[in-house]
């Protein structure tokens, strides 16, 4: 049911577009203002969202250490498992973010003979996640010869090693294949595995179709309509050069694809996706284990009703002396 | 109480998840899952709020009439004070990679003891009250409104978690389901929604310095009981001292230690460790917890009873402190104490006074775990070991969860093991080190009317002692934590029962050859060493 609400949303969205293009003539709507709107929203919320967690401190030094410390030179340190500085954590930081290091980690439970628990291998999530990611980053990519007059030498190494296979007219990106069956495949592994259907929201289901909405009109206009990417540039460069165009020629579905994607970035600041950010402020993660080593100090740390030693005497000083323990106070 | 299953029952674990929707499945209190409610007396030696006689079963918790605005205040000041709060109330993906790596959830297959669904509970009521989303869509975002019954589904599943960070190994954006349960009982406790098993030992550690209450002639005579079974075992009379000032070492262990076996004959190592080394140290009654029940109530509370150890330090005049074998006990210690009550300027940094090893890794907090301490020894060649005498044990050893992932010690103590036993086996290798699985009754759950709580959240324990046990014999599960001695007995008698539990320096003692002894017949428990019955054999 919440993914069919999510699904609806998304081809409702879709169809405002291509009706509002095809039929109300609202090219200039979809093409400059909801976008820069979509920009707007996504740039002020998003910072603002990380102003926010940043304003609350990390009162306490709470590394999940994953790994041996660093205590008698002799034992092995595990550097990256648990960092004892700043170097360490960045490798820790750098296997997290771009090779997903803990979700590499993920097991399956399993019950042999009823009563026996094992651990099996889990790399399907961990694949597709890398999968969807990276593709998701190469195809951004890949986009940005739309909006450089010059078309930068990454962004056609990107397009060169992404179409390497050389197949079909216009050649096939691997990444758009990849990218499709990556989000395809989480949301079969949502509806499919019953835990992870039972705890997901309409908001683990209605980004995984906007991006499958965004990929697959994608996919339509460059292996399947014509679309005049000439005048596409020219209106993206209309927009980042802040003098905005529409030029003749552009199809209702390029519109389409357009404004899912602004709905996107109109979206992510409000939803789970913000997990982009957080990952690199995490306080298991990026805090490295020196608590032992140099103090951490808690901002709002404050001073506390204690049992001093002193009370404890008085409540027991016959009883200690009885016992032959030595008192403060005769 | 409930009679707990048979095993055979106990480990057909259903999976199967309820027809409806997990907002709208209403929490059902099941018998032998949940513990006694705190009583009045407890919460009010600390000045804990809401002090009253309640029961959890009964529908009426007796909550003052601002209840909800109480906590809605503590949950804003609360996302203001943690950033791993605020975080992890929004970045959460329910990608599930936490779900069945939660003891909890492995053993009872409620899905609500998914951490991630744990989580919700609290997120559900976040983004109803928090964000924009959550107030505009409400359930449409995944809120939902505050109520007595979300407060009861709060109170029996976070007191179904034991803050053993399992999960946020496996969390991709490193979640730590641990947090969120501590905050989440920081916000019952401002209703004065405790259990009785934690608040009894956090009011008994405030005015008597440790959980279990044991007054301090009681701390004397306790050791002076283990002191005559050291005499019988070693022919040695051993004298310690207690709140002795000038010592060189404050030595700081959790009460369980000094209370019932087999956490006593750790206690009995530790003693003849120090005696054979000559260390100067001293124990003090005041100071008489290492544990620190109070961790499971309020960051506030922790840090209450935390304080003593250092400001026992410097009323001894001692130049560092000595931790003994615990779990939780040193999370609080290694990432937290220096916080609190820091710094520690009046003390030096930890200098093992036999070895000369400077322990750098604790040159702030000046406090060394007593593995580590051990270790060096028995690399510096210090001590004199006849593992043989521990022969008639196979050994398995059981990573604490806080030692583990909020500190990482997992080298230390298997270096020890390895140097005082002969027979060690390790169990697979997903359910070790960093991945390994708790007791099932850490945070204060030990008591005895959630024993089949205790069971469950244990299955997968003692599920990996059992495969050691059935290839290679294993009969004894070693560890490094007090909770560990006293529950995995349990588990293990229900579960395992070939398989006993120890502490590492009751191996230790075992295998020490301590200068002047008489020649060793028993172990510390009485029982005849391998050794001396292949004498009588030959004889």
């Amino acid at each position: 049911m919440k993914a069919i609400i999510s699904f609806i949303t998304v081809l409702v969205l879709a169809a405002i577009a291509y009706a509002g293009v095809a039929m109300g003539n609202m090219q200039f709507l979809f093409g400059v203002i909801i976008p820069y709107l979509a920009v707007v929203t996504f740039v002020i919320f998003m910072i603002a969202r990380i102003l926010k967690w940043g304003s609350s401190p990390n009162p306490f030094r709470i590394p999940t250490t994953c790994g041996q410390q660093k205590s008698l030179p002799w034992i092995k340190h595990s550097k990256l498992e648990n960092p004892s500085n700043l170097l360490g954590v960045a490798g820790r930081m750098a296997l997290e973010v771009f090779f997903f290091r803990s979700l590499f980690r993920n097991l399956k439970l399993q019950t042999h003979k009823g009563t026996q628990l094992a651990y099996g291998e889990a790399k399907w999530l961990w694949a597709a996640g890398m999968a969807f990611h990276w593709s998701f980053l190469i195809i951004l990519i890949r986009h940005l010869r739309f909006f450089t007059e010059k078309v930068p030498a990454a962004v056609k190494m990107a397009e060169g090693l992404d179409s390497f296979l050389q197949i079909g007219t216009p050649l096939l990106y691997i990444t758009d294949v990849v990218l499709l069956a990556a989000v395809f495949y989480l949301f079969l592994r949502r509806i499919g595995i019953p835990q992870v259907r039972y705890i997901s929201l309409i908001s683990d289901y209605f980004p995984l179709f906007l991006i499958l909405g965004i990929g697959v009109t994608g996919v339509l206009m460059r292996y399947f309509t014509k679309t005049d990417i000439v005048s596409v540039k020219m209106m993206a460069m209309g927009l980042v050069s802040f003098n905005p165009s529409i030029p003749q020629g552009i199809g209702p579905l390029f519109y389409t694809h357009l404004f899912l994607i602004c709905t996107l970035f109109a979206y992510f600041p409000f939803s789970k996706l913000v997990h982009m950010g957080g990952v690199f402020m995490s306080p298991t993660r990026v805090l490295a284990n020196t608590s032992r080593v140099k103090r951490h100090v808690n901002p709002w740390n404050y001073p506390v009703h204690v049992h001093t030693y002193e009370e404890y005497e008085n409540d027991f000083r016959a009883k200690m002396k009885e016992a032959g323990l030595p008192v403060e106070k005769e | 109480m409930a009679k707990l299953p048979k095993p055979e029952e106990l480990a057909k674990i259903d999976y199967t998840l309820p027809k409806t929707e997990w907002l709208d499945t209403p929490v059902v209190f099941k018998e032998g899952m949940f513990c006694h409610g705190s009583k009045p007396k407890s919460l009010e030696l600390v000045g804990f709020p809401n002090p009253r006689d309640w029961r959890p079963a009964d529908a009426d918790w007796k909550l003052p009439a601002d209840w909800k605005e109480i906590l809605l205040k503590g949950i804003a000041e609360r996302l203001e004070k943690y950033r791993s709060f605020r975080l992890f109330m929004d970045i959460c993906v329910r990608c599930g990679a936490c779900a069945d790596k939660c003891h909890f959830f492995i053993g009872t297959g409620d899905p609500k003891n998914m951490p991630v669904l744990r989580a919700e509970l609290i997120r559900s009521v976040y983004r109803k009250e928090f964000t924009l989303a959550g107030k505009l869509f409400g359930r449409m975002a995944g809120a939902r409104e505050l109520t007595v019954d979300v407060l009861k589904e709060w109170w029996y599943y976070f007191y179904q978690c034991t803050e053993c960070r399992r999960c946020s190994v496996f969390c991709p954006y490193g979640i730590d389901q641990a947090e969120i349960t501590m905050i989440g009982r920081e916000l019952l406790n401002l209703l004065g929604l405790n259990i009785e098993w934690i608040a009894g030992p956090v009011s008994n550690c405030y005015m008597k310095g440790n959980h279990l209450g044991l007054e301090p002639h009681t701390i004397v005579g306790n050791l002076e009981y283990m002191l005559d079974d050291i005499e019988t075992v070693t022919g040695k009379r051993i004298k310690p001292t207690f709140n002795r000032k000038g010592a060189e070492i404050l030595f700081v262990t959790p009460s369980g230690d000094l209370f019932a076996d087999p956490g006593t004959y750790t206690c009995m190592g530790y003693l003849m460790l120090f005696e054979e080394l000559g260390l100067d140290y001293t124990w003090s009654t005041y100071a008489s917890e290492g544990g620190n029940f109070g961790f499971f109530t309020s960051n506030e509370m922790a840090k209450r009873l935390n304080s003593k150890i250092y400001a026992e330090a410097k009323r001894l005049g001692v130049k560092w402190i000595l931790g003994g074998e615990c779990g939780h006990m040193w999370r609080v210690l290694s990432q937290y104490m220096d916080t609190w009550n820091g710094p520690a300027d009046f003390l030096e940094v930890p200098k093992s006074p036999i070895t000369g090893t400077v322990f750098e890794n604790a040159k702030s907090m000046k406090m060394v775990h007593v593995a580590e301490f051990t270790a060096d020894l028995i690399k510096n060649n210090k001590l004199k070991l006849d593992p043989k005498r521990n022969d008639h044990l196979r050994v398995t050893w059981h990573d604490s969860c806080n030692t583990s992932r909020g500190m990482g010690m997992l080298d230390e103590p298997r270096y020890v093991l390895k140097n005082v036993v002969n027979h060690f086996y390790e169990m697979p290798e997903d359910t070790i080190r960093e991945k390994t699985f708790c007791c099932g009754s850490g945070t204060g759950l030990n008591a005895s009317e959630d024993m089949d709580l205790r069971m469950k959240g244990g299955f997968p324990r003692a599920n990996a002692v059992k495969f050691v046990a059935d290839h290679h014999g294993v009969n004894m599960l070693a560890n490094v934590c007090a909770i560990d001695r006293a529950t995995l007995k349990a588990l293990m008698d229900y579960w395992v029962p070939s398989v006993g539990v120890c502490g590492l320096h009751e191996l230790v003692a075992n295998a020490l050859v301590m200068t002047g002894e008489k020649e060793r017949t028993t172990d510390l428990r009485g029982e005849p060493l391998p050794s001396a019955q292949v004498k009588e054999e030959k004889a």
